[in-house]
């Protein structure tokens, strides 16, 4: 008897080569490997030192928003405003240093937008227990509306005294490496950090996997879901501010439908909107994928009326391993 | 004496829930305590774990009296409730879930990170002085509802629970889990801890209880070591059969 349960404790429930099989974001990553692969052999103008800045580069914006996203997604929430927030943010941006304010300002001001935003969502949906999609869905309104009124719906495109040091923050690059993906990487190191090796990361988790557990154990559950939709309206908001350095202009038509993809990439990564499950690594992946699957289709001079159809193909695609390997289980 | 209620009631409106009822609860005792739906079970145990005032009565541990406001006062006492949904979260390690909200960090000041190391040392030390065969690192998602009930006892075991409220923990699994989980009620009261069992089982209650107390609209009607009572008397206790003192 001893021994049989010390062998049983002792033996490893699953390897860690079956963990990995077993990781959605493990799949999606080998498919935009393979796809790169194939590009570069299939295209000329895949694999030259342009194109892969660029691609590198138009991931960015996508995949910051996903990395808040993702912690929206992991608490069981969701937040359909980060299109018009980038938008309301890269207005405030636009607004305040065309009115001749430094760039400090701008940047002081557009994240005080976003994090007041947040907050807002937050306290309405934590604290007042509204449905996380209603409330986004007014904001997604309310936001762009927002910028319109800000912008009395025009282009900015001058930025005042610091115009040049906004566009070399957005447009620059540091060894050949566009600053936006500099950033990109920054912020999901420590969102990766955050969500294993903090407390609040933990919570994060705890809440998606039993909100009703979480508070019979006295987390701090309402708090933390307030940070995270602050955080979700952060990165909408810095993922504006660049943007707005590397477009060089702001129209009020920015981010539209944005939330949809930053969803997408989410999901495709590994987020389940179920709650509970996601890494900062699986929306940069899943952002990656996206990108990738855009970029590839104008290469291959396919048209463009096709990307919805591929990239909502992927979005069900990546959930479907998910989904066979539940149905394993459950048998 | 670790736990004493003296003359405790509970009303809700006009209804009687809990009726002047008086303990002595000893450490190192498996307490079954036993009654219909609605004899005040639940509410008589919902006060012990802070979630109810008494409406009469004074409670007291270890001969100091005690006025609890909320659980997590209940909690500092060392008094920890097992839920009957248990209240795990599926999606993490048996670890993370026996430290969740008192998770071990490792580090100086505020650079401080979660020392996954420790805590699943630790879970694991738990899980085998409790003899279970739950693994740290495991989700509980993949767990038995007996390896289920190890993570909720062994959470109430780095706390250094003098009292464990136990909520129906052997209904809805299967009978070789149930036997698992008196087996850790077993490890938890060898430790010296008082367990209070609420249970519909009898067959539970015999097997592992030290003393029993049966309960009746709201009033206690029995009280006493298992040796010296049975089944059937319990049952008819239970049900009104047997007119209880």
């Amino acid at each position: 008897m001893a021994t049989t349960l010390h062998q049983t404790i002792e033996r490893r429930q699953r390897t860690l080569g079956g963990t990995i099989l077993a990781n959605q974001t493990f799949w999606v990553l080998i498919a935009v490997i393979l796809a790169c692969i194939f590009l570069s052999f299939a295209t000329d103008s895949f694999a030259t030192a342009k194109n892969l800045y660029n691609i590198t580069r138009n991931v960015t914006f996508v995949a910051i928003i996903a990395l808040g996203m993702t912690l929206v997604i992991i608490t069981g929430g969701i937040d359909l405003s980060v299109g018009s927030v980038l938008c309301l943010c890269s207005m405030v941006l636009a607004v305040t240093m065309h009115a001749g304010y430094g760039i400090e300002t701008g940047i002081a001001a557009s994240v005080a937008t976003a994090l007041v935003i947040g907050a807002f969502n937050g306290v309405l949906i934590a604290y007042l227990g509204f449905p996380p999609f209603v409330v986004t869905l007014g904001m997604l309104s309310v936001a762009r509306s927002l910028a319109m009124v800000a912008s009395n719906n025009t282009v900015v495109f001058e930025f005042g005294p610091d115009h040049d040091k906004l566009l070399a923050l957005g447009g620059g690059a540091v060894f050949g490496v566009a600053n936006p993906v500099i950033y990109m990487i920054v912020l999901a190191l420590l969102t990766g950090f955050v969500l294993r090796w903090t407390r609040i990361g933990r919570y994060i988790y705890a809440i998606g996997g039993n909100e009703k557990a979480a508070i019979a154990t006295g987390l701090p559950v309402r708090p933390v879901k307030v940070c995270v939709y602050m955080i979700s309206a952060l990165s909408a908001g810095v993922a504006g501010i660049i943007q707005t350095g590397w477009l060089g202009a702001v129209t009020t038509n920015i981010g539209a439908g944005m939330e949809l993809q930053v969803i997408a990439a989410a999901v495709i990564g590994g987020g389940n909107l179920a709650g509970g499950v996601g890494t900062a690594f699986g929306a940069l992946v899943g952002a990656a994928l996206i990108e990738v699957i855009r970029n590839s289709l104008g290469l291959l001079g396919i048209n463009a009326f096709w990307q919805g159809t591929f990239i909502g193909s992927a979005t069900i695609l990546a959930v479907l391993f998910d989904r066979v390997r539940n149905f394993r289980q459950s048998e | 004496m670790l736990l004493e209620l003296s003359n405790i009631s509970k009303h809700f409106g006009a209804i009687q829930a809990v009726n002047d009822i008086s303990l002595s609860l000893e450490a190192g005792q498996v307490v079954g305590l036993m009654g219909d739906n609605g004899a005040g079970k639940s509410t008589l145990v919902k006060m012990i774990a802070g979630n109810y005032r008494p409406s009469h009565g004074t409670m007291r541990l270890n001969g100091r009296d005690i006025v609890l406001h909320r659980p997590i006062e209940a909690r500092q006492f060392g008094i920890e409730i097992v839920h009957q949904d248990l209240a795990l979260c599926d999606n993490l390690s048996a670890a993370a879930n026996v430290f969740l909200g008192r998770e071990l960090r490792r580090g100086i000041g505020p650079l401080r990170v979660l020392d996954y190391k420790a805590m699943y040392r630790r879970a694991g030390e738990i899980f085998k002085e409790l003899r279970s065969e739950t693994r740290a690192r495991d989700l509980v998602k993949q767990m038995s509802g007996g390896q289920r009930q190890a993570v909720a006892i062994a959470r109430t075991m780095i706390s250094e629970a003098k009292i464990v409220l136990m909520d129906e923990p052997t209904a809805a699994i299967s009978v070789r889990q149930v036997a698992e989980v008196l087996h850790l009620i077993r490890q938890l009261r060898d430790r010296g801890i008082l367990v209070v069992l609420i249970s519909h089982r009898m067959p539970d209650v015999f097997d592992v209880a030290d003393r029993v107390v049966v309960m009746r609209r709201g009033r206690k009607v029995a009280d006493k070591p298992i040796a010296e009572t049975s089944p059937e008397e319990v049952t008819g206790l239970i049900t009104g059969a047997i007119e209880g003192g």
